[in-house]
C-alpha cells in the first residue's frame, strides 16, 4: 500500500498529579503519496504530538502509523522533518549541514557535493556554502533546513512550524520555494501552522484539528497550492474563495479557543 | 567559646576598618588619576565606534567599556605605593625611613656618693646585615659618667646598662629629667628607662616597611636576578615553575581522560547516571586541599600523590561539564539529526560531542584554575621541587622577596593559562554564544 496511513492513533499523557491529558483520540487518515497537507488547529490540540508520532519520536499509546506498507517504529531516513529552528548543526558550515545525512549513509564526497551544490541553488544560497550557520539569517537557516531535508531524499517530509519565526516577506518567498519543491520533487509533505493563510496557500488538503482530545475536526480540499506554483501568491489571495474559507476557518478555531478559555475559567 | 566570638567578631570590625582605609587611598589615587587624565584628554579624546553614539551607558553593561588607561595607572599606582612604602630608591621618598648613621645623647646619672656627672653615648646606627667599625668614644670629662659608643642595626634597640651596681641612676635625657619606666625622645630615637635602671636605646624607626615584612621593589627584581642564574637551593626558578606546570597538565590531562568520557557516560545512560551520580555528588563539594592530608598518608610526598590529588580536582569538575554538554544538546537536534539516517555512534561523534564542547571547555577552564591553585598548595605541604615548595622554603628562612616573586609568577601563569584556553576556545568553538 503506498502513501502515509494512520491508523486510529491515540496519544493519551499520564502527568505526574495522576491526571491524564488525552493528545490525540482515534486520528484516521491517509495522506497519498506526493500529498501536500497543511495542519491547522488552537494552541495544545495535538499537532506537535501527531507529527512527532508521524517523525517516529513517539509511539503512540494506541493504533499505528505505516509508511508505504511498513510500520513506524522510531525515526528514519524516510521521513524527514524541517524545525522550527534551532536545529541546525553550528558546528558545521552550510554544505556540511546540508549534506549530512548522505554522509551518514557513507555516500562518496563527490556525489554528496553535486547534490548539495544543486539544492544551494534550489534554495537560493549558491554563494553561501562555505559560511557558517551563525553567520545566516533566520530565513536563510530555515532554507538550509529545508535543504538539509530534500538532501537526504525522504518520502515525506514533516514540518512544524517551520516559518513561524520569520518575518512577513521572508515567510512569503519560503511559501513559494516550498510550493516550488514540492512541485519539483513531488515529495509527501505535511505541514503545520499557525497561519491560516499559510494553510490555505500551502496545503492542497487542509485539516482543522480540535483540542480534548485531539481530533480532525473537519477537512478542505484547496486549489490554492496548485494555482500558487510559480505564481504570486498574492494573486492567489485574492482568489474568490480565498477570504471565505480563510473567515471561516478563522471563526472556527475562534470559536474553539474560546471554548478552552471558557472551559478553563469555570475549571 | 563565647569569649572567642567576641574576639573575632572585634578582629573582624578592625579588619573592616583597615581594608576601608587602605580601599580609600587606592580610590582616592583614583580619583587624582581620573582628574588629571580628564584635563588631558578634554578634546583630544575622540570616541569612535557604535557604543560612543549610546546615550544611555549607566546601566547598559556593553557600554562599559573598560579604561586601558587607568588599567595601566592602576598597576603603576601599585608599584608606586609599594616602592613609598618600602622606602624604595626607585620613588619619591615621601615617607621617612629608619635613621641611618650616628645619633647621640648626653646623660646626666648620679652615683651612690650623691656625686652627679655627665656623658655621651654615641650610636652608629647600620643597615640590617652588615658590620660596621665601632666609632671612637668621645673624649671624657673626667667625671665618674663614661663615655660609650655603639653600633645597632636599623629597626633594633640597643641597652645600656648601668655603670655601677649601686645607687648609680640615669636622671637625665638631653637635658629631661627622667625615672625608671619612663621614655624619652631624644633627636634621632628614643630612649626607655627601665625598671632596674638600664636605657633601651630604639633609634627612629621611620614610617616605611621593614624588608621582612615587604622588601622595595628593587630588591625583589635584584632577587629575580638572582634567582634566574643561581636558583634557590639549587633548583632553578624556572625548573620549579616547571615543575608545578608538568604535574598540573598530566592531572588535568588525566582528569579530561577519565572525566568527560564518564559525564557523557552519565548523560546518556541511566544506569551509569544513577551508578556514579552518589560519588559525583559526593566529591564534587570537598576542595581538593582538603584531600592531601589523605593523599599524603596513602601516597606519600612523591609525585603520584601530587598528580592524584589534580586528577581528583580536574576529574568532578570535567565529568560534570561534559554532564552538562550532554543536557544541554537540545533534542530537535538529535531528532533531527536521527531523522536524517545518524546511528548512535555517529549522534554521539557528529552531535553531541561537538555541541557540548562549550560546556566542555568552561569546565576546563576552571578545572586548569583549580588544578593550579591545587598544586600550589600541595606544593605548599610537601614537594621537592615547585613553585609552591620554593616559596614556602624560602618563607622559613623569611626570604619574603622570593616569596613575593613567587607569588606574582604564580599569578602570572594562571592568569597566562586562562588566556590560553580562552584562546583555544575561541579557535575551536566558535560558533560559541551564538547557536
Ligand atoms: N510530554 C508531554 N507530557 C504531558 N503532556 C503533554 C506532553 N506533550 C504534549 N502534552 C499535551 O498534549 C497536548 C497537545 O500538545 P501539542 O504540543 O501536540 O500541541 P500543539 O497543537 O502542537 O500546540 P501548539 O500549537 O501550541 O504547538 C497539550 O495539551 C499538551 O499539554
Ligand atoms: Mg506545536
Amino acid at each position: 500500500m503506498s502513501g502515509l496511513t494512520i491508523n486510529d492513533v491515540s496519544m493519551t499523557f499520564e502527568l505526574p498529579n495522576g491526571g491524564s491529558v488525552e493528545a490525540l483520540k482515534n486520528i484516521n487518515l491517509n495522506i497519498k503519496e506526493g500529498e501536500l497537507l497543511s495542519v491547522l488547529g488552537p494552541s495544545g490540540c495535538g499537532k506537535t504530538t501527531l507529527l512527532n508520532i508521524l517523525a517516529g519520536f513517539l509511539a503512540p499509546t494506541g493504533g499505528e502509523i505505516d509508511l508505504n506498507g511498513d510500520k513506524v517504529v522510531g525515526p528514519h531516513p524516510a521521513r524527514g522533518m524541517v524545525f522550527q529552528q534551532g536545529a541546525l548543526f553550528e558546528w558545521m558550515s552550510v554544505e556540511e549541514n546540508i549534506g549530512f545525512g548522505p554522509s551518514m549513509k557513507g555516500t562518496p564526497k563527490a556525489e554528496i557535493a553535486a547534490s548539495v551544490e544543486e539544492l544551494l541553488g534550489i534554495v537560493g544560497l549558491q554563494d553561501f556554502g562555505q559560511k557558517m550557520i551563525y553567520e545566516l539569517s533566520g530565513g536563510m537557516q530555515q532554507r538550509v533546513a529545508l535543504a538539509r531535508c530534500l538532501c537526504n531524499d525522504p518520502d515525506v517530509i514533516l514540518m512544524d512550524e517551520p516559518l513561524g519565526a520569520l518575518d512577513a516577506l521572508t515567510r512569503e518567498k519560503m511559501q513559494s520555494l516550498v510550493l516550488d519543491i514540492w512541485k519539483k520533487t513531488g515529495k509527501t509533505i505535511i505541514l503545520i501552522t499557525h497561519s491560516v493563510e499559510e494553510a490555505l496557500l500551502l496545503g492542497e488538503r487542509l485539516l482543522v484539528m480540535a483540542p480534548r482530545p485531539g481530533r480532525v475536526h473537519k477537512e478542505y480540499r484547496l486549489p490554492f497550492a496548485e494555482l500558487g506554483v510559480g505564481a504570486d501568491l498574492r494573486e492567489v489571495k485574492r482568489h474568490k474563495d480565498f477570504g471565505p474559507t480563510r473567515d471561516e476557518i478563522l471563526n472556527m478555531i475562534w470559536d474553539m479557543e474560546e471554548e478552552i478559555m471558557g472551559r478553563t475559567e469555570t475549571a | 567559646m563565647g569569649q572567642e566570638i567576641l574576639e573575632l567578631i572585634g578582629s573582624s570590625l578592625w579588619m573592616i576598618v583597615g581594608i576601608a582605609l587602605i580601599f580609600a587611598l587606592y580610590l582616592a589615587i583614583s580619583g587624582v588619576c581620573y582628574f588629571v587624565w580628564g584635563l588631558y584628554s578634554r578634546g583630544r579624546e575622540k570616541a569612535k565606534g557604535y557604543t560612543s553614539l549610546k546615550t544611555v551607558t549607566f546601566g547598559d553593561e556593553s557600554a562599559v567599556v573598560a579604561n586601558r588607561i587607568a588599567s595601566i595607572a592602576a598597576v603603576i599606582a601599585i608599584f608606586l605605593i609599594w616602592g613609598v612604602a618600602t622606602g624604595s630608591k626607585l620613588t619619591p621618598n615621601l615617607l621617612p625611613g629608619p635613621v641611618e648613621g650616628t645619633v647621640s645623647f648626653e646623660y646626666t646619672a648620679t652615683n651612690a656618693a650623691g656625686e652627679t656627672g655627665t656623658g655621651r653615648i654615641d650610636m652608629l646606627v647600620h643597615q640590617f646585615g652588615e658590620k660596621p667599625e665601632v666609632p671612637p668614644v668621645a673624649a671624657e670629662d673626667g667625671d665618674f659618667a663614661m663615655n660609650q659608643s655603639l653600633i645597632v642595626a636599623q629597626r633594633r634597640k640597643a641597652l645600656i646598662k648601668t655603670q655601677a651596681d649601686e645607687g648609680f641612676a640615669f636622671t637625665e635625657i638631653d637635658g629631661q629629667a627622667v625615672s625608671p619606666g619612663e621614655t624619652v625622645n631624644f633627636d634621632g630615637g628614643n630612649v626607655f628607662v627601665t625598671t632596674r635602671g638600664s636605657l633601651s636605646v630604639e633609634p627612629d624607626v621611620g614610617l616605611t616597611m621593614e624588608a621582612l615584612y615587604l622588601p622595595p621593589p628593587e630588591a625583589v627584581w635584584s632577587r629575580f636576578i638572582d634567582l634566574n642564574k643561581n636558583g634557590y637551593q639549587g633548583v632553578g626558578l624556572w625548573e620549579n615553575v616547571f615543575w608545578s606546570l608538568i604535574r598540573v597538565v598530566i592531572g588535568f590531562a588525566l582528569g579530561c581522560l577519565f572525566g568527560i568520557p564518564l559525564g557523557f557516560a552519565m548523560g546518556l545512560n541511566g544506569w551509569l547516571r544513577g551508578w556514579f551520580d552518589p560519588i559525583v555528588e559526593f566529591m564534587r563539594p570537598v576542595p581538593p586541599l582538603a584531600l592531601i592530608p589523605l593523599i599524603i598518608i596513602w601516597f606519600g610526598i612523591g609525585e603520584q600523590g601530587k598528580i592524584s590529588l589534580l586528577f581528583l580536582a580536574a576529574l568532578w569538575i570535567m565529568t560534570i561539564a561534559a554532564r552538562a554538554g550532554v543536557s544541554g544538546v537540545s533534542i530537535s537536534k538529535v531528532h533531527a539529526a536521527y531523522s536524517l539516517g545518524a546511528t548512535k555512534r555517529q549522534i554521539l561523534s557528529k552531535v553531541i560531542l561537538p555541541n557540548s564542547l562549550p560546556e566542555i571547555f568552561t569546565g576546563a577552564r576552571v578545572a586548569m584554575g583549580v588544578c593550579w591553585g591545587t598544586v600550589v598548595a600541595a606544593e605548599l605541604v610537601a614537594a621537592e621541587k615547585g613553585a609552591g615548595k620554593m616559596i614556602i622554603a624560602a618563607s622559613k628562612f623569611q626570604l619574603t622577596d622570593i616569596v613575593i616573586i613567587g607569588i606574582i609568577i604564580i599569578g602570572v601563569i594562571g592568569y597566562g593559562i586562562d588566556m590560553i584556553m580562552r584562546g583555544a576556545e575561541n579557535k575551536l568553538v566558535p560558533w560559541k554564544g551564538r547557536g
